[in-house]
């Protein structure tokens, strides 16, 4: 497809949307809207706009349109998988501006949030009420419209699910510049074709997300997390099913191994409150008070004792979930500044395969003899596994990671898993979910495409 | 090394509502911790105990419910702990907690080193520490980063004196306060926490010390009389000295007797 350069004259149409101190306009714009934080791609966009409200994005696109420009919305720029970046050039709508928390709704249990809104301050406006909004990803900065762009999941997936499961409403601007409020405040719709589903993880190709309607919860007043040191990554992983089978219905379930903690403490400059194992297994527990919390997690405590565990450390306090919680959070910067480059695979397979599919990766790092750290999500199955160039030449990174993408994905699909758990596709693994979808389902994709953005201008060059 | 390290419940939260109208705490449905600063105290005493063939007991004071950070204390490794426990001893200030807490020190048999926090989360005077140890008439130190002992009956301990760092050799027994976030402390272990023998934590009173005087103790051994607790004005101005601490001290006594308030 081809797509016209933004010229003066559409820049200075653009400009009068949304006003001269929210367009940036060539040089004017910072290199750093050219990348995500991993996506492997680099381009920046012709002309930047600093979206205010649903209107503005709705005549910007009617604009676009018209006019066959390309568009690409950015929000915190936090993506992995190079979603929102402009290859093609053109207009980039920056949500940022859109920050605020419309309304709290205690009836009906919903926020209503503009997209800019970052998820921790989502998470701490609600927790001052009481309330909880359990998706949890690791980057806190990213905004609300992000999340939502790629059905994000985190670390409570196991027991509460991923952003589409927390979505109840969206109003949507359409690429030919219609705005649409889809779902609403309503618990249960079974009212047609579920549109705002479709756009949930649609990574920006669908529609622009203007205002979002969130599902609450009461918040938990209390959880506590159990860190399990194991002889081998092998034990703790395997513990994994035996907690599911067990029906013991913990939020988290993560699995990490020491080389990862050791890059965490590194990175962090501090101390991790245990090291001496070779891996770990974290589980969160939560509950209306201690007792009931203390009885919820010692079946699985005991259980993981009789799998093998060496002792089950409590993390009950504040200062205890900081430490530990605060390495858990910078694993992926810390693995990332442990490497000169590094690519992720950000695979998803069912929850009984995680032990074999990790031993697997161990087994292709030897092979290929290249460093494949992970950690991930063990209860809901989604691993993020690390490609590392270390010393390697370019060319030779490039290929290896070739062959380890194409084996790690074939081995998931022969695990009946997915090619992402909850990055995305974006640009960067568009060639693994080809490999990996059926033609029918990827020309399907095509159409709803189509239907939606019969120009094809909204991040064009994305996930199909 | 025979080593005790005092620790204290408090708050599980640092956001305690005072009552607007009776100006008490609201402590009900608040969660129970322990002190975060001990928790640096009882991992320095855990590594010495470990070094030396040691042991570490532990020290609190408080309600019959305070027994529980005893209880963590042994789950995190110490050998035991003492609760001094008695309604005669309520509403102790920091001195009568100091002199309560130097009482009961005498009734443990022989301690070489008395470890404590640099301060609580609740009444953050970091003095029971400091005035334990007075009433012990043992040397003390605060603020101490990292302690050695020479096996000759010193310790070696690193202070600091916020201007500079101190290198003291301090006899042994003595009372050293530990610095925050002079060390990771451990987690406490849940499979210690099931084995613990049942009377890992012993209660005493005020029958058991050698000074049983009820008057010394308590609400009426305490010089410092609370009139009321109320929730400080926020307010955000600040005026900053600077200098040298001794320059800054004398800068701010002259503010202080300029305002008359002191």
């Amino acid at each position: 497809m081809s797509f016209s350069v933004v010229t003066r004259e559409n820049m200075e149409a653009l400009r009068a949307i949304v006003g001269q101190e929210n367009c940036l306009w060539g040089e004017e714009i910072s290199p750093d809207y050219a990348h995500d934080e991993l996506g492997g791609v680099e381009r920046m966009p012709d002309i930047l706009l600093r979206v205010h409200s649903t209107e503005e994005v709705s005549r910007i696109m009617a604009y676009a349109d018209t006019h066959r420009l390309p568009v690409v919305v950015r929000g915190s720029g936090t993506g992995l998988v190079g979603a929102a970046v402009a290859l093609e050039g053109g207009v980039m709508l920056e949500t940022t501006g859109m920050n605020r928390i419309l309304e709290l709704d205690e009836e009906n249990l919903t926020v209503t949030v503009q997209p800019g809104v970052l998820l921790m301050e989502l998470s701490e406006f609600v927790q001052s009420h009481g309330l909880f909004y359990p998706p949890d990803p690791g980057e806190k900065s990213a905004t609300i419209g992000g999340n939502i762009s790629t059905n994000a999941g985190g670390m409570r997936a196991v027991k509460y699910g991923v952003t589409r499961d927390y979505v109840r409403g969206l109003t949507v601007v359409l690429p030919t510049g219609e705005v649409l409020e889809l779902g609403g405040k309503v618990v249960k719709n079974s009212s047609g074709y579920s549109l705002k589903d479709v756009i949930i993880g649609s990574e920006g190709t669908l529609a622009v997300i203007t205002q979002a309607t969130l599902r609450l919860l009461p918040l938990p007043p209390v959880s506590v997390s159990l860190l399990a040191p194991f002889d081998s990554l092998d034990a703790a992983l395997d513990a994994v099913p035996a907690i599911v089978r067990s029906k013991a219905a913990p939020t988290a379930i993560e699995y990490m191994s020491r080389d990862v903690i050791l890059m965490a403490e590194e990175y962090l400059g501090k101390k991790f409150p245990d090291t001496t194992a070779p891996a770990y297994a974290l589980l969160t527990f939560d509950g209306p008070d201690l007792s009931q919390v203390e009885q919820a997690y010692a079946g699985t405590a005991d259980l993981c004792l009789e799998l093998g565990a060496r002792d089950i450390y409590l993390v009950d306090t504040d200062e205890r979930k900081k430490s530990v919680w605060d390495a858990r959070g910078a694993f992926l910067e810390a693995i990332k500044a442990s490497s000169v480059e590094m690519d992720e695979c950000d695979v998803v397979v069912p929850r009984s395969r995680i032990a074999d599919y990790i031993k697997f990766t161990h087994a292709l790092a030897k092979e290929l003899d290249m460093r494949l750290p992970s950690f991930g999500h063990a209860g809901d199955g989604n691993l993020h596994i690390y490609l590392c160039r270390d010393g390697m030449g370019r060319e030779t990174f490039e290929e290896k990671c070739r062959l380890a993408f194409e084996r790690l994905y074939a081995e998931a699909a022969r695990c009946g898993g997915r090619v992402s758990g909850e990055h995305g596709i974006g640009w960067a693994k568009k060639e693994y979910l080809a490999a990996h979808s059926a033609p029918e389902e990827l020309a399907l994709m095509g159409r709803i495409k189509a239907a939606f953005d019969p120009n094809g201008i909204l991040n064009p060059g994305k996930v199909i | 090394m025979e080593i005790l390290v005092c620790v204290k419940q408090v708050p599980g939260t640092t956001e305690v509502e005072v009552d607007p109208v009776t100006g008490v705490l609201k402590r009900d449905g608040v969660a129970s911790k322990m002190n975060p600063y001990d928790l640096y105290a009882v991992e320095l005493g855990l590594r010495l105990a470990e070094a030396t063939g040691g042991r570490l007991r532990a020290l609190s004071m408080g309600p019959p419910q305070a027994k529980a950070v005893l209880l963590e204390t042994a789950a995190m490794g110490a050998e035991s702990g003492v609760l001094v426990s008695d309604r005669r001893l309520g509403g102790a200030d920091v001195l009568a907690t100091g002199y309560t807490l130097s009482q009961a020190v005498r009734t443990l048999g022989k301690v070489d080193l008395i470890l404590c926090g640099k301060q609580t989360t609740d009444g953050d005077t970091a003095q029971v520490g400091a005035e334990m140890a007075e009433f012990l008439g043992l040397p003390h130190a605060n603020n101490v980063q990292s302690v050695e002992p020479d096996g000759e009956g010193y310790v070696k301990v690193r202070i600091d004196l916020d201007s500079h760092i101190s290198v003291q050799r301090l006899p042994l027994p003595c009372v050293l306060c530990i610095d925050s976030e002079v060390n990771t402390p451990r987690l406490p272990s849940y499979r210690r926490k099931k084995s613990l023998p049942p009377d890992c934590v012993k209660t005493i009173s005020l029958d058991d010390f050698g000074d049983r005087e009820p008057a010394h103790y308590g609400l009426t051994g305490s010089p410092t009389q609370v009139e009321r607790i109320f929730p400080p004005e926020k307010n955000s101005e600040k005026e900053m000295l600077h200098g040298s601490g001794e320059d800054m001290a004398k800068e701010l006594a002259a503010i202080l007797r300029c305002r008359k308030l002191i």
